[in-house]
């Protein structure tokens, strides 16, 4: 962990104050207590993040919360999905891992299908 | 590394205006940014020469320098750094989940539980875990191969397919199914898990090659012998076709390579296509030669002699 004196000298431009207002909007989750704070390798890049958002992508201050709601969300979505497919990948036997993909590639053509896609033409249907 | 073109990466004409720049530059690093395309490996890259070209094009006196070529377009290596979007979906990422702000600026270690009645939902289960896995799900596609005749191909036909779990599927073979063509059986693959419907069964066809009859679209060719006497006398002669025997006048004088069309005796009609034509192609064979066609050949004197091989030989 660093502290914040070692952070605003590790990013280019960054000033103190932005960050501890930062804190205080709670966009930035740093350990330790106000003048004394301490951060974590995730909170340094997501500092480095938030400082280029407003920096160099000219993302507003009135805007960023949204964009980083949408973010957290976006992230958390990716975790969840990330752990099922390794609890699945554990606890599935071979064989329902393939009903799983099959049942996958189905649905995705079941949806292209109704999108409009045309099956491939070599295939005709000849229901006994 | 970079060693591309910076105005070219950023899309922009050498005269380009600081301006144009920054909004170009903006508006490819919004675009490219890693830890916004957390999905994306390429994107890193991306942005890196996005970036690179900005550092060169927007510092004005290493622009000028660019522009007099006394620098190239490398040596604008940034520092490695860590993305957030490498934390952010580790474990470690749940530090800013959404909604878990605790007070105080401070996170606990979370917990992994609340992921548990997503799951759970995902399994169509209850969180206590009441009932069985109860997901319906649609049994695997199969797909086999199967050699059927030609002449099942033109006329169709329905054969029975041994599977390799012993069970034996009636296939109907359409009229004109052709080579490599695939047949979907509904309901004929795998079975579905907790009342799911079952998957397909996908034939692949191969078509066995005939003795003498040859497929060419929806037509069929065949070869057939005749003796010289037909040959040179014409008459009726009885020829194969898919759909059975049929009689055929041979004209007066044919010689081999003759070529006689048997309207719509090829491939029947099917899938609003016209019924396909045969073509017989005629071949002078000689047979069992007795003395009679011996004596009568060497005592026959043509009124104008030909060489057949005057072409190739070049005698006269």
């Amino acid at each position: 962990m660093i502290t914040i004196e070692a952070l605003c000298r590790s990013v280019v431009g960054l000033d103190r104050s932005a960050v501890e207002r930062w804190i205080e909007n709670a966009w930035i989750q740093a350990e330790g207590t106000p003048g004394r704070y301490l951060f974590r390798e995730i909170d340094v890049a997501r500092v480095r993040l938030i400082h280029e958002l407003r920096t160099e992508l000219a993302v507003g201050d009135e805007v960023l919360p949204m964009v980083l709601s949408l973010l957290d969300q976006l992230y958390e979505t990716r975790r969840r999905y990330s752990l099922l497919c390794v609890a699945l990948n554990q606890a599935l036997p071979e064989e329902t891992k393939l009903k799983v993909l099959s049942a996958l590639e189905g649905l995705r053509s079941a949806r292209s299908v109704a999108a409009g896609h045309r099956s491939p033409p070599s295939t005709e249907d000849y229901a006994e | 590394m970079a060693e591309k073109d910076p105005y070219q990466t950023l899309g922009l004409k050498r005269g380009a205006s600081e301006a144009e720049i920054r909004s170009a530059y903006r508006k490819l690093a919004r675009k490219h940014h890693p830890d916004l395309n957390p999905g994306d490996k390429q994107a890193e890259e991306r942005f890196k020469e996005v970036s690179a070209a900005n550092d060169l094009l927007s510092d004005p006196e290493k622009r000028a320098r660019f522009d007099r070529g006394e620098i190239d377009a490398s040596g604008q290596e940034r520092p490695e750094r860590n993305f957030y979007r490498g934390f952010a979906e580790g474990r470690e990422g749940a530090r800013y989940r959404p909604g878990a702000r605790p007070q105080g600026g401070f996170a606990a270690d979370f917990s992994e539980e609340d992921f548990g009645d997503v799951f759970a939902d995902l399994f169509g289960r209850t969180a206590q875990g009441r009932s069985g896995p109860n997901v319906r799900m649609r049994g695997r596609d199969q797909h086999y191969r199967m050699t059927v005749d030609l002449l099942d191909a033109i006329r169709g036909a329905t054969r029975a397919l041994t599977l390799p779990d012993g069970r034996s599927l009636d296939v109907r073979i359409p009229v004109g199914i052709e080579n490599g063509q695939v047949m979907r059986l509904k309901g004929q693959g795998s079975p579905g898990l907790n009342g799911g419907p079952a998957g397909d069964a996908l034939i692949e066809i191969q078509i066995a090659p005939h003795p003498f009859f040859r497929r060419e679209g929806d037509d069929i060719h065949v070869e057939v012998p005749v003796t010289v006497a037909e040959a040179v006398l014409g008459g009726k002669i009885t020829v194969p076709t898919p759909s059975g025997n049929v009689s055929v006048t041979v004209p007066k004088r044919s010689d081999t390579g003759a070529q006689l069309r048997l309207r719509g005796k090829g491939v029947p009609a099917h899938a609003g296509r016209p019924a396909g034509d045969q073509y017989v192609t005629l071949k002078v064979v000689l047979g069992e030669v007795d003395q009679d066609l011996e004596r009568f050949l060497r005592d026959w004197a043509p009124r104008r002699a030909t060489n057949p091989r005057r072409a190739m030989t070049g005698e006269a």
